[in-house]
């Protein structure tokens, strides 16, 4: 009798494909059908199943004529529609974006399907990543596949902006799924969705062929049930490229092999200003459970102090619109995508100004206007010192205070969320409280050190609480293992009934 | 110092001008992408996905670029900026696909440097003046707007959009049209000396942005406009006149020159208001999130240095003072660089062969490129890049002269000939060897002495001039190839 397949991590998958216990084509066609029923939780804005059928066919081959299959080999995954795909729409959930189909494949879904991987479909997002809920995507909300446990049934959201790819994941419809982390996007969906996300050190991943957010800021990572398959995804993600400026230049470590959840000698910092007053019961308990589990596995644990976090989420919602506002200029009806030609009252033809005017007006949604307008604002004469500048200031010292931290400690321990995830609709009116939601996320996102997040537990209404683990610039495997070392004494193995 | 004043109904009015030269860097491709920079390509045949702004595209900085950047610099004498950085000037339009120029506004990679201009070209040894440099940056050209290709439709063309150029800020230091000519002049030429730049002023290679003001001499600066992309050095010396005279006569009549853009029409001569400080654009200038600082080594900027030419003005010092060329044609042969090029493979190629020293020769070199070869190719209308304007023809006419094979009218007639017909060069001048057998010669002279009697008689009557007659003679007689200087000399004995 037959395990179902959907119930497979990558490393499962990946495994019992090299050793024969299955095929890839079996594997493919197993989540194809797990997200050919799952159209109610609007997890992805086009399927691709002859994709993920022809990767695997591909794998199979390879494995019948005796060759290497690769580190995601037979590994079928969800690609965030912020990924440039070849000859596959990519949208950045926008109206804007709609029918772009790309000449060009990104660097990170490419590596990908090297290492034989192969295409679900593109998931839905917040519109270019702008969002914690992914209640801004052209293309409706993704529903989470969790609901409270007290009966009543209201639509939860699955975090954002990679909230197609967390659903994704919770909900079986994909072993693994790439994402995206501006400011928590792969951290927070991950911690909403009782599963595991990595945002490595910034430089990582090549940001060549992801529509940029912020650039500065933004890094893939991988999304996916473990700590292990996390590892093994992000070694398959990363390496250099010469076609990002920022791309490090450093060799990718073997993660997977280096992966050991006994701590013993480590030390483990847990920062004072990250416990705000009338913090979450819940959250602050999973906390201290989190802080008594890397004690247990042998860290040391030593209370820090980042002084300068309270300035870093509005430091963030400077930079990162400002960055945007330029970044999405391109995005003009010119070239690609929408174009809207209004007709004027005067009987003659739409000017350039008239056509930039109605294309980003019927392109954008109104948080990606709203971000756009913040932007424009905080880089204008006369407020650039004010608020860019002194943001960049405050970016530095942010910087500066992990800096500090960790000449005290290897990795720190912090939430990832202030809470478990909300329902549909009811942040979506008050940006400040939906901003709030990456409090704990943002801080690492300046500094551009890896961070990951990883299931705890469920609250008590029943819902899953991340933790996340902070380390030091290049040290994914710090993060990997005092990762592991939680997952191991969490036993995490809620998911989500089936109700779609 | 300059003289140069306008005169208004209120007096005297002095003119204040600095200069933003827009450079293209030569380089085979754009500043940030592989796509080519060819001139006259058809039209987005030269586009990568970055030019195009296509999503999730990243600029890569191309390291030729920075390096001819930092190679100007140094061949102004600036500062070089170890560290400089990126910045995006943000505004809207058709031609500008990423929404934003990459530019160099806070950290420009040179600093502050001078270039030295004479007044007057024909007289290199006049009057000169330090005009200073503030600052070269580096940054993205646009694409190229089309209005005449459909009736109701723009088209866009991308070729150009992301290629290299230098931004070349000058000090208000210029104060004639004919300082802002000498200055735009003799950038052009550094330029084509660093190889830099090729300096085609008429292909948009290089343009300025004029900022003209005028005042009271000895009173604080005016009010400045700026007159956008010039295209020629006559073009901006007629701005400032123009441009001048405009602000003088809208002053005493009573108005305010106001802070704006503005359009030069060559066909009116005059400059016109493009668009004014108030709807100036807020470019919203911040560091460019997608680029590294650019951070130069040591070893870089040496290499830099190393690879530097001798410059326009030490070349012309060595002319005169290594080689005797006089100040005015050192001046004409280092103007630019190809002529000083042809001028040394010339010269050198020509030492090598008639086994002189290049100093010795290089009067003789200068004269045959500056006076008897272009006066030859005047005559028949032919430019310099003519075909059978050859090296090789050019050495052994030289050589063949030096050496006095022939004489120098026979060189004109034979290199003349060999332009315009289909005559055998070499041939030629084997053929026309003059010679300098004395026995020949005197036996010549003997024999018109003798045939010409009575004129004889009349040079010892002291008709003297007649002597050039019987060279004339003597000279026809050989053929054309007695030796001048044997001629005369047997002449002057026979007679004497």
């Amino acid at each position: 009798m037959m395990t179902d397949l959907t119930d497979l991590g990558v490393a499962a998958i990946r495994d019992g494909v090299a050793k024969g216990d299955f095929t890839a084509v079996e594997v493919a066609e197993a989540f194809n059908a797990n997200v050919a029923a799952a159209a109610a939780l609007n997890a992805f804005i086009v399927t691709t199943p002859e994709k993920a059928v022809e990767a695997a066919q591909a794998t199979d081959a390879r494995r019948a004529a005796g060759q290497p299959l690769g580190k995601m080999g037979g590994v079928p995954i969800g690609m965030k529609d912020l990924f440039a795909t070849r000859g596959v729409q990519t949208t950045a959930a926008s109206h804007i974006l709609e029918g772009f189909v790309p000449e060009y494949e990104s660097t990170v879904s490419q590596n990908l399907w090297n290492a034989g991987a192969g295409m679900l479909g593109k998931l839905n997002l917040d519109q270019f990543a702008m969002g914690s809920s992914n209640e801004t995507s052209y293309f409706g909300n993704v529903i989470s596949p969790w609901r409270r446990s007290d009966g009543g049934n209201a639509a939860l959201a699955p975090g954002g902006s990679s909230g197609g790819s967390s659903t994704a994941v919770a909900a079986r419809l994909a072993p693994a799924a790439t994402g995206t982390d501006t400011g928590g996007s792969i951290r927070q969906p991950a911690a909403f969705t009782g599963i595991s996300g990595i945002k490595p050190t910034y430089g990582r991943c090549s940001r060549w062929g992801i529509v940029a957010f912020a650039s500065s800021l933004d890094q893939a990572g991988p999304m996916a049930r473990d700590v292990r398959d996390c590892a093994i995804m992000l070694e398959a993600m990363a390496g250099f490229d010469p076609k990002d400026a920022t791309s490090l230049d450093m060799p990718v470590p073997a993660w997977e092999a280096g992966l050991s959840g006994d701590l013993k000698g480590k030390k483990v910092g847990v920062p004072a200003e990250y416990r705000m007053d009338g913090m979450d019961a819940d959250v602050a308990a999973s906390w201290d459970q989190g802080i008594a589990w890397l004690k247990d596995a042998g860290a040391e644990i030593v209370e820090i102090s980042l002084p300068h976090t309270k300035y870093a989420l509005p430091a963030y919602y400077i930079i990162a619109p400002a960055e945007a506002s330029s970044n999405l200029a391109r995005y003009d009806g010119v070239r690609y995508g929408l174009r809207e030609l209004p007709a004027k009252e005067s009987g003659g033809g739409a000017g350039l100004q008239d056509m930039y005017a109605a294309t980003r007006a019927a392109g954008f949604g109104a948080e990606v206007k709203r971000r756009i307008l913040i932007g424009t604002y905080v880089l204008s004469a006369g407020f650039y010192d004010a608020y860019y500048t002194q943001a960049q200031k405050v970016r530095t010292l942010i910087a500066q205070d992990f800096k500090n931290a960790f000449t005290r400690c290897d990795v720190i321990l912090a939430p990832t969320a202030p809470t478990a995830a909300f329902g549909l609709g009811e942040k979506s009116d008050d940006p400040l409280a939906m901003y709030l939601n990456d409090v704990f996320a943002v801080p690492a996102s300046l500094a551009g050190l890896p961070a990951m997040s990883v299931p705890a537990g469920l609250n008590r209404e029943g819902l899953p609480l991340g933790l996340q683990i902070i380390g030091k610039a290049f040290d994914e495997q710090g993060v990997l293992n005092a990762g592991l070392a939680i997952e191991q004494r969490a036993q995490f193995s809620a998911r989500p009934e089936r109700w779609w | 110092m300059s003289n140069y004043r306008i005169h208004g109904a209120t007096g005297e009015w002095e003119v204040v001008i600095g200069l933003e030269v827009h450079a293209q860097v030569t380089s085979k491709s754009k500043l940030f992408s592989g796509a080519a920079t060819q001139f006259g390509a058809g039209p987005n045949t030269q586009v990568s996905l970055v030019d195009a702004a296509m999503p999730g595209m990243l600029p890569v900085p191309n390291r030729e670029c920075v390096r001819q950047a930092v190679r100007t610099g140094m061949a102004v004498g600036a500062q070089i900026n170890k560290w400089s950085r990126f910045d995006r000037k943000n505004y809207f339009y058709a031609d500008l696909p990423q929404g934003y120029q990459i530019s160099q506004l806070y950290h420009p990679i040179v600093g502050e440097g001078a270039i030295e201009v004479v007044l007057d070209e024909k007289d290199p040894e006049g009057s000169t003046k330090t005009i200073g440099i503030e600052r070269i940056h580096i940054e993205q050209d646009a694409g190229k707007l089309m209005h005449d290709q459909h009736p109701t439709m723009s088209y866009v063309d991308l070729n150009r959009s992301g290629v290299a150029l230098m931004e070349i800020v000058s000090r208000p230091d210029m104060r004639s049209p004919a300082e802002a000519g000498a200055y735009v002049a003799k950038l052009r030429q550094i330029l084509r000396y660093v190889g830099s730049c090729d300096g085609n002023m008429d292909q948009g290679s290089m343009r300025a942005d004029v900022n003209v003001s005028v005042r009271k001499p000895g009173e604080p600066f005016g009010t400045r406009t700026e007159t956008k992309n010039v295209n020629s050095v006559r073009f901006v010396m007629a701005v400032v006149e123009s441009e001048a005279r405009r602000q003088v006569d809208l002053i005493e009549d009573g108005g305010t020159v106001v802070q704006e853009t503005r359009l030069y029409d060559p066909d009116r001569n005059e400059t016109r208001s493009m668009r004014s400080k108030e709807d100036a654009h807020d470019y919203r200038y911040f560091p460019d999130p997608d680029l590294l600082p650019l951070e130069l080594d040591d070893a870089f900027i040496e290499e830099c240095k190393a690879s530097l030419p001798e410059l326009p003005d030490a070349k012309r010092h060595r002319y005169e003072s290594a080689m005797g060329l006089s100040a005015y044609n050192a001046g004409v042969l280092t103007a630019d660089v190809e002529v000083a090029r042809q001028f040394e493979e010339l010269l050198s190629a020509v030492a090598a062969k008639a086994s002189k020293s290049e100093a010795d020769l290089a009067k003789r070199v200068a004269n045959w490129l500056l006076s008897e070869r272009p006066g030859l190719l005047g005559a028949h209308g032919l430019s310099a890049d003519h075909p059978k304007n050859t090296l090789e023809a050019n050495i052994a006419i030289v050589v063949a002269t030096e050496s006095g094979q022939i004489s120098g009218s026979k060189a004109k007639e034979l290199f003349e000939a060999w332009l315009i017909g289909d005559t055998d060069l070499a041939a030629e001048i084997e053929a026309n060897k003059q010679t300098s057998d004395t026995g020949a010669i005197e036996a010549a002279v003997d024999a018109i002495l003798a045939a010409n009697q009575d004129k004889v008689a009349e040079y010892k009557g002291g008709k003297e001039n007649l002597f050039g007659f019987f060279v004339g003679q003597t000279m026809k007689a050989m053929q054309g190839k007695g030796n001048p200087q044997l001629v005369n000399q047997v002449l002057k004995q026979r007679l004497g």
